[in-house]
């Protein structure tokens, strides 16, 4: 290879390493400002701020759905299998709200460790199938469960 | 080393005669294979347990997300190989495929404010992955802007070639996104080593609109770089022959 060519492989390999290697570090640094919402135990354990406008994620508790009969009102349970939060909502849930789902939630912790939410957005998974399929897996995780007892 | 056949590769001419003679072909296989990808997804795959009918948005999305960053790869390499060899259809190749690669970004976050705001609640969210796709956008408009900007051909390749190069940064970013940060937007399903967590029609359907989307982009690129050729060589007796001068 001629110097000239060399010299400017070695510019452009060490602009791209440089700059990557200083956005790398910006992104480290900025981490938890990256995230989009907080986890439960991030709320148990303090990390998660109380007063501001913050987002909140993690699954719906099966069971702990509880509505309102007269109004829009809604109050579940969220949790990333470590912790648990309460969330009171006012509103209308996404298509894909239901007992097990993941959700994120925007909205105010509160001092007793409740969580009022003002937006509530469904998450969706990696994972995509056929009802048929989806009713079979539900049918044998029942069976499953319903065999062990008897063990 | 011997970088003659580097060389030989890299003149207009010789792109212009092969790529006339490739066209047509690229374009029957990206019309049958996107026709095949439509019929599967749109007709023949099955329903998603939760989304309904509207999991086939993601025969379009996908496709598009996947272009929207292979050609920005394709635009930093042929940038790079430009600037550093001084080759000019590696330039010309860096300036076609930027248009392209907007358009399929800006696909990929259209079909994807459709999709959120059934499926998610809403239209936007400013998370990791939807940022960074975002700044894509942004990178490929810039290219195109700077690249405007200046009056010397020679001096807005080099210029635009280096933001080009720059931003290569955010492509990892994108892919990873997901990963290393809490997203409302969902991981890879078929991107991963293990088996594909999705049905194998959907799969099907899938792998046939990425391929097509490709090649179809492939198309459009090389018209742009024909196009690119004729005009930047528009001086030489062999361009004077081929449009009839």
């Amino acid at each position: 290879m001629k110097p000239l060519r060399k010299r400017r492989l070695i510019f452009v390999i060490s602009i791209v390493v440089g700059l990557g290697a200083a956005i790398g570090l910006g992104l480290y640094a900025m981490q938890q400002n990256i995230n989009l919402f907080y986890s439960p135990q991030e709320v148990a354990t303090g990390k998660a701020p109380v007063g501001p406008l913050i987002r909140l994620g993690g699954l719906v508790v099966a069971g702990s759905v509880k509505r309102d009969a007269e109004s829009l009102q809604v109050s579940f349970d969220l949790t990333d299998n470590a912790e648990k939060v309460t969330v009171s909502y006012n509103g209308i849930l996404p298509d894909l709200f239901r007992e097990g789902q993941g959700i994120v939630t925007m909205g105010k912790l509160q001092e007793d460790g409740q969580f009022v939410a003002e937006e509530v957005l469904a998450k969706h998974d990696e994972n995509y199938m056929s009802p048929e399929v989806a009713e079979a897996i539900k049918k044998a995780e029942a069976e499953a469960k319903a065999r062990k007892p008897k063990e | 080393m011997n970088w003659q056949w580097f060389h030989r590769l890299s003149s207009p001419k010789w792109f212009y005669q092969i790529s006339g003679r490739w066209l047509p072909w690229i374009w029957i296989l990206s019309l049958v294979l996107m026709a095949a990808g439509l019929y599967q997804g749109l007709y023949n795959s099955v329903v998603d347990y939760q989304q309904g009918n509207t999991v086939r948005i993601m025969y379009l999305h996908v496709p598009a997300a996947f272009a929207s960053m292979m050609f920005y790869v394709i635009m930093a390499v042929a940038a790079a190989i430009g600037y550093i060899w001084r080759i000019k259809l590696a330039h010309m190749a860096a300036v076609s495929a930027a248009p392209v690669g907007a358009a399929m970004t800006f696909l990929a976050l259209l079909t994807g404010a459709l999709w959120g705001k059934p499926m998610w609640g809403t239209w936007w969210v400013w998370d990791a992955r939807l940022t960074s796709e975002l700044i894509l956008l942004f990178l490929y408009l810039g290219f195109m802007a700077l690249h405007q900007a200046f009056e010397d051909r020679e001096v807005a390749d080099r210029a635009a070639g280096v933001l080009a190069m720059v931003g290569i940064v955010n492509v990892p970013i994108i892919h990873y996104s997901v990963e290393w940060w809490n997203t409302l937007h969902q991981g890879a399903t078929i991107s991963k080593f293990e088996k594909p967590s999705l049905d194998p029609s959907m799969l099907i359907a899938l792998l046939l609109m990425i391929f097509a989307v490709i090649l179809f982009c492939t198309a459009i690129m090389m018209y742009r770089m024909r196009n690119e050729v004729l005009s930047r060589e528009h001086s030489k007796s062999w361009v004077k022959e081929v449009i009839g001068l």
